[in-house]
């Protein structure tokens, strides 16, 4: 290091938060003894304008070239006063904060005395690591200004036409024939009983006309390479590979329709037991004439048993497509564990359907649990209305069908509310199955490094706060690919996905990780057990050295933890840095002999 | 040390999006836990060097918490179990520096465990005071 740490330690009295259990100027006398500790004060709120003021007074006036400031967690804070060590002209990370709130004062509310002294170890083991730290800058790249919008069913026709407006450039590719995946093969949409084609054609014609679009059918994804703002992706189509150069890619491959296992609720056995699917081909071709009688089935396959741990432990041992295969294999049987959400809403469509075509037949819906949220509560009672008949079931008695000597389909039903048996001769048993992954989009995640989630569908970065956001930067997802969606909530994400993504190629760079792994080539013996375990493909063995791609690389540290010949260093969490962390702690006195 | 009573000092590395911010919410939500545990937060136990436990027991610490997020929360995909695959041999080696390995403990605690986090330190230090101080605690810290 060429320069010599002036570190300057602000502590915070968090008002009564920290300095009501710390004694915040006892700390503060303490930091003044500590090694390279040129300044220190204490603030009522050092994150107030007045708190980062004195920060940015202080670099100047004493000549700091470290900042620690001792208050809350940086999960929350970090960023502030980072950005005040900027602004005076510091790098942002020759910042370091101690905890003394989250991880002190608020837990040893009635132990002052020694919440003190551990505040003053907090703040001994900052210092020591701020020491060492070294200034680092997050690397920017270039993106370009063209997207990949994988899946051209009702989402990707979305984002696609959403980024095309905007004036990027897009290729849309579907591995089917034709565009307008699931949406377009269905026959009405719920609450608006529109004909879907109403809604798709459109949308199809203005992504074929659009000069920004680029439809490609009959198209899967091959390879990707690259990252945020340069992906390389290699197509694969009836004509052969062809290479493509994007910026940044949507997901939106949709999901597929559950087919129940030949024997449940006698699917595969008596031709009268169908899906809602089938179900709605017959209405749409007209083939269901006046039956007295239709008897639907809720949840059939899904919101069934429990994600069991050893799938979980499954889950990162094994690679992404084994993991799907086994989770496939054993839900075929099992059924799924979540609510496919779209399913109340669709049976209650096709109870109407039914209903207003032959208002005498008796539509029958026995169903564990009705979700009909937002405004669809009036589309349920619209239901009520035409006499649709709800009755509920409890799990443990699921209905059991037989067939009659007539051949008609005889259902024994449990009615939970009056426990009594009910039995119903029907015409047509109708199950509402889920939506559940499918295989292909695994072969995405696989390509993408895209993790999946224990249900199968392709994971969000944050299940609340970042919804479309991946866990790869430039690579986001849209409709049913990540769960179970209807239409209008397809569209939803399809539109936001395009909107994250046209925030990186508006802006045409973007900021990436500055806490990456560096290789010394020194001690690099090539060996190749980085490039095997990182789940981001950042190292790469060239010439017999390990080369890491900041670009890719997360700052996870698991390659540095692993690398034999400790030839990996974490920058920012250096092992001397961290270990420096714990001398601090244990044996103070090997601070002083360090600075002499 | 305080006469009378042992009071042990624990070292737990946190990883930063899940245990560290479990640690917080012990926090934010007033969980009083005992004053011995020193958080060291690392952006996942992935980056968990065998040595630092070594390293760390070496210089004194009577009791170490290595915590990540749980099975398949890993921000990282896989930090966690890159650590867990470790942490047998991890094990094995504090034993043959004649350390008990009760002395290391490894936990999953997520973001929203924070009284998870409060107890596992109550239990913990507990434990380890039932041990006693470290051997190694003992030599640089004789009386």
């Amino acid at each position: 290091m060429s320069e010599e740490p002036r570190i300057g330690v602000f502590i915070c009295h968090c008002g009564i938060n920290i300095g009501g259990v710390v004694n915040v100027p006892e700390v503060t006398e303490y930091a003044k003894t500590l090694p390279h500790v040129a300044y220190a004060e204490h603030n009522l709120y050092t994150c107030s304008e007045a708190g980062l003021a004195a920060i940015k007074k202080a670099i100047k006036e004493y000549n700091l070239n470290r900042v620690v400031v001792a208050s809350c967690t940086p999960r929350t804070h970090e960023p502030l006063f980072r950005a005040a060590c900027k602004e005076a002209d510091l790098n942002p990370y020759l910042f370091e904060m101690a905890n003394i709130r989250e991880q002190c004062s608020w837990v040893h509310i009635h132990e002052p005395e020694k919440a003190t002294e551990k505040a003053k170890d907090i703040v001994r083991m900052a210092t020591a690591k701020s020491a060492l730290l070294e200034p680092q800058t997050e690397p920017e790249v270039e993106v370009k200004d063209v997207s990949l919008v994988i899946g051209a069913g009702i989402a990707g026709i979305t984002a696609a036409l959403s980024m095309a407006n905007q004036g990027f450039k897009v290729y849309l590719i579907e591995k089917e024939k034709e565009p307008g995946g699931i949406t377009q093969k269905l026959y009405k949409l719920y609450p608006t009983l529109a004909d879907s084609s109403e809604v798709v054609d459109p949308l199809i014609e203005a992504v074929k006309s659009h000069k920004n679009i680029e439809l490609i059918t009959s198209t899967t994804l091959k390879e990707v390479s690259g990252y945020v703002g340069n992906f390389n992706v290699i197509l694969t189509g009836p004509d052969g590979d062809r290479e493509i150069n994007v910026g940044t890619v949507i997901v939106a491959s949709g999901a597929s329709n559950y087919t129940p296992p030949k024997g449940l609720y006698q699917y595969g056995v008596y031709d009268h037991v169908i899906t809602q699917r089938e179900l709605d081909e017959m209405l749409r071709k007209g083939e269901i004439a006046e039956p007295e009688r239709i008897v639907m089935i809720q949840c059939v396959g899904a919101r069934k048993g429990e994600i069991r741990p050893s799938e979980l432990e499954a889950f990162p041992k094994s690679d992404t497509a084994e993991l799907l295969r086994k989770i496939l294999k054993a839900r075929k049987e099992e059924g799924w564990p979540y609510c496919s959400r779209i399913c109340c809403m669709n049976a209650i469509k096709n109870a109407i359907l039914v209903k207003e075509k032959s208002p005498k037949t008796d539509v029958v819906i026995l169903f564990g649990d009705l979700r009909v949220y937002k405004e669809y509560e009036d589309f349920y009672r619209k239901a009520r209305d035409l006499e649709v008949r709800f009755v509920r079931q409890i799990e443990e008695v699921p209905p059991e069908i037989t067939q009659t000597p007539e051949g008609k389909l005889q259902v024994m039903a449990h009615d939970a509310l009056s426990g009594l048996e009910v039995n119903f001769l029907a015409d047509w048993v109708v199950l509402s199955t889920p939506l559940i992954p499918n295989k292909d989009e695994v072969l995405l995640a696989r390509a993408l490094k895209i993790p999946i989630s224990t249900d199968g569908f392709l994971m969000e970065a944050h299940l609340k706060l970042r919804p479309v956001d991946t866990n790869v930067d430039g690579a986001f997802i849209a409709g049913t690919v990540s769960g179970p969606k209807d239409v209008s909530e397809s569209i939803i994400s399809g539109e936001a996905a395009a909107a994250r993504a046209s925030i990186l190629m508006g802006n045409r760079k973007v900021k990436t990780e500055a806490i990456t792994a560096v290789v010394d080539e020194d001690l690099c013996i090539g060996c190749g057990l980085c490039e095997e375990i990182c789940p981001y493909g950042a190292p790469k063995i060239e010439n017999g050295k390990s080369k890491i791609r900041e670009i890719l690389c997360r700052g996870c540290g698991s390659c540095a933890a692993e690398c034999p010949r400790r030839a990996i260093t974490m920058r920012h969490f250096g092992d001397h840095q961290i270990l420096a962390q714990v001398n601090a702690l244990l044996i103070p006195e090997s601070l002083k002999e360090v600075e002499s | 040390m305080v006469e009378g009573e042992f009071e042990p000092l624990i070292v737990a590395f946190c990883c930063n999006w899940c245990s560290y911010a479990g640690a917080d919410l012990a926090g934010t939500s007033r969980f009083e836990y005992p004053t011995n545990i020193r958080i060291i937060r690392v952006m996942c136990t992935g980056r968990m060097d065998p040595t630092f436990v070594l390293e760390t027991l070496r210089v004194g610490a009577d009791g170490i918490i290595i915590a990540g997020c749980h099975p398949g929360d890993c921000h990282y995909q896989k930090g966690n179990y890159m650590m867990e695959k470790r942490f047998d041999y991890i094990k094995k080696a504090v034993k043959s520096i004649g350390i008990e390995p009760e002395r290391v403990k490894l936990e999953w605690i997520s973001a929203s465990e924070g009284a998870k986090f409060a107890a596992l330190v109550r239990e913990m230090t507990e434990q380890i005071k039932r041990l006693g101080p470290s051997p190694f605690r003992l030599m640089h810290n004789p009386k």
